[in-house]
């Protein structure tokens, strides 16, 4: 990516949009374990005090709380560490949220590898796989600024529990300042005929890279923007499998269980075509987000090369 | 609450009628975890008709108390103690567990209103009460938060993460009450890890915390009714016995989920017609 393109944290526009619902509806709170600063609720914190909740370094109270406090009539945004806030709570999280049908968004933050350099212990590449089997719950990946606002404003005006799954490495902006989100849509950002490659969050502007040199190789990719993982867009997979007879799906997470994954299962039974995962195959070595997603095939090149070997 | 709350002579009577019915159901069923059921259900007998400001015919107007049983494997005596106060018919009872019952072997709120979350696996109801007492107190609502949670289930760690919340947060409307059986599934308590000393235990963690006989209903009534000691959750140390009421189950490690025989069934009834 070129360097006079502006990066933006989507953490930034998650912050911003929720002090703006807090601001008109007094039921909504955030919940924290100790992560305000990395949550970005410093300033949530500053204007309403007594509505930020931080439970401490407790993941199981933050999320059983977060059911809590839903029960008591308020909208609770239980923020925290995505591979803590799914992994530590997994539990409460199907029984407290998922299966009591409670009001709460839990806002994984720093999902991915975005703590690239600490390790497998906080990397959070496993968190689609645990949520994705609980029906009922909407999981959502935003691509940048824009659907990351747009994501939350949605979140906050209905009651279903829901799982953000949000990005700490800078990315551009690919969709319109007007731009809506509608849950169980994808979105097609480029038109092509060949392949179809598909993204969520920080992936898809590779993709869109991979698309413009594919292109200059004479091959039209299709980009998709995937970011309701659940519920799944099975309408768009299935015209894409159907009309560019490959899919290369590419995301910031483990091949088992994930996005891939997700549009595997579709494709299998519905609309078979020739498809391959990018993704994470194990416990990723240490490393920067960047340096993590080159190193495994998800570089401009490694997914023109993947698109290549694919269209073979 | 719509009706007068009973006095202790009568949750005596109201008791002794749920202990048959938990019996009853139990044998219908096949199924369910009969120590618990009665060592809790006298505890779960004073909060109905007595404690509890909710009403079953509305059972889930915002301004309610919240009643939590964190213990869920007791589904049944919870499902009993519903019945009785009206908020579905006691002969639903006999569905306990049936293909398609709302009656499941663990109670889940979005089947049977009025259960407020649902609960099965251990350790979880804590941590919701102290987040309705939160919300309870943001919203500076009147209403309050009952938790009862088994002895065994102290073990998980998520109670100690949430005592500590609780106290940090100040939740005079929070009351967890532990239904000290002093056995669980496979053991005496104190033959797996010690709970003791667990009055103190959450005296140091910053509650308000006492022990009280977990079957005397006019003590029950007291402890629970007693004034708040400003800005502490309160525990109440609930001293009871599992199997409480059937002399062949009472006290008795391997009756956590043992199903009595159709005969067992009816000595246990006639037994606790006779008042024994």
């Amino acid at each position: 990516m070129s360097n006079d393109i502006q990066l933006h944290d989507c953490r930034n526009a998650f912050a911003k949009t929720l002090e703006a619902l807090a601001e008109a509806d007094e039921r909504i709170v955030s919940v924290c374990n100790d992560s305000i600063g990395s949550s970005k609720l410093g300033d949530f914190r500053s204007k309403w005090p007594e509505r930020l909740i931080n439970v401490g370094i407790a993941e199981q109270t933050l999320v059983g709380a977060g059911a809590g406090l839903a029960n008591s009539g308020l909208v609770p945004f239980v923020c925290g560490a995505s591979c803590f806030l799914t992994g530590r709570s997994l539990e409460q999280i199907k029984a407290d949220i998922v299966y009591s049908n409670a009001n709460v968004k839990l806002c994984g933050i720093s999902s991915g590898v975005a703590y690239g350099e600490l390790g497998p212990t906080h990397h959070s590449i496993e968190d689609l796989a645990w949520t994705r089997p609980l029906a009922g719950l909407d999981i959502f990946v935003p691509v940048d600024d824009v659907e990351t606002a747009a994501v939350i404003r949605y979140v906050a005006q209905n009651d279903h529990p829901t799982f953000v799954r949000l990005s700490r490495m800078g990315v551009p902006r690919l969709l319109p300042e007007d731009y809506e989100f509608q849950p169980g849509k994808a979105q097609i950002l480029r038109e092509g005929k060949d392949i179809t490659l598909i993204g969520c969050g920080v992936t898809v502007c590779r993709a869109m890279d991979a698309a413009e040199q594919l292109a200059s190789e004479g091959i039209e990719a299709r980009v998709v923007n995937f970011p309701s993982i659940s519920p799944l867009d099975e309408e768009t997979i299935i015209q894409c499998a159907q009309e560019t007879k490959h899919l290369l799906t590419i995301e910031e997470h483990s091949v088992r269980g994930g996005m891939g994954s997700a549009i595997a299962e579709v494709v299998v039974s519905k609309a078979p075509c020739k498809m391959k995962l990018l993704g994470f195959p194990a416990f990723a070595p240490t490393g920067s987000a960047e340096w993590l997603l080159d190193h495994f095939g998800m570089s401009v090149g490694g997914i023109v090369d993947s698109a290549k070997a694919l269209l073979k | 609450m719509i009706r007068k709350p009973l006095g202790p002579d009568e949750l005596a009577e109201q008791c002794c009628q749920m202990r048959k019915t938990i019996i009853q159901t139990i044998g219908n069923a096949n199924m369910g975890h009969i120590g618990g059921d009665l060592s809790v259900i006298d505890i779960l007998g004073t909060l109905y008709f007595n404690v509890l400001q909710v009403n079953p015919e509305d059972p889930i107007a915002p301004d309610r108390d919240r009643f939590i049983l964190s213990k869920g494997h007791c589904a049944v005596a919870l499902y009993t103690a519903m019945a009785y106060a009206g908020y579905f018919p006691v002969e639903e009872m006999s569905t306990f567990v049936q293909p398609q019952s709302r009656l499941n072997g663990h109670p889940c709120n979005e089947k049977l209103p009025g259960v407020e979350t649902s609960t099965g696996p251990l350790g979880h109801g804590l941590p919701v009460g102290v987040g309705a007492a939160i919300g309870a107190k943001i919203q500076k609502k009147p209403w309050q938060v009952y938790v009862v949670v088994g002895d065994g289930e102290i073990q998980e760690g998520s109670n100690w993460e949430a005592a500590m919340t609780a106290a940090y947060k100040k939740l005079d409307n929070l009351t967890l009450i532990i239904d000290r059986n002093r056995l669980q599934q496979g053991d005496r308590t104190d033959d797996v890890t010690s709970l003791e000393p667990l009055t103190e235990r959450f005296k140091s963690f910053g509650w308000d915390s006492l022990e009280v006989d977990g079957h005397d209903y006019g003590a029950l009534i007291e402890a629970l009714k007693a004034p708040r000691v400003e800005s502490k959750p309160r525990c109440l140390v609930a001293n009871t016995f599992k199997g409480k009421g059937v002399s062949f189950i009472q006290d008795r490690v391997e009756w956590h989920h043992k199903v009595p025989s159709p005969e067992q069934v009816e000595e246990a009834l006639n037994e606790l017609e006779r008042g024994v």
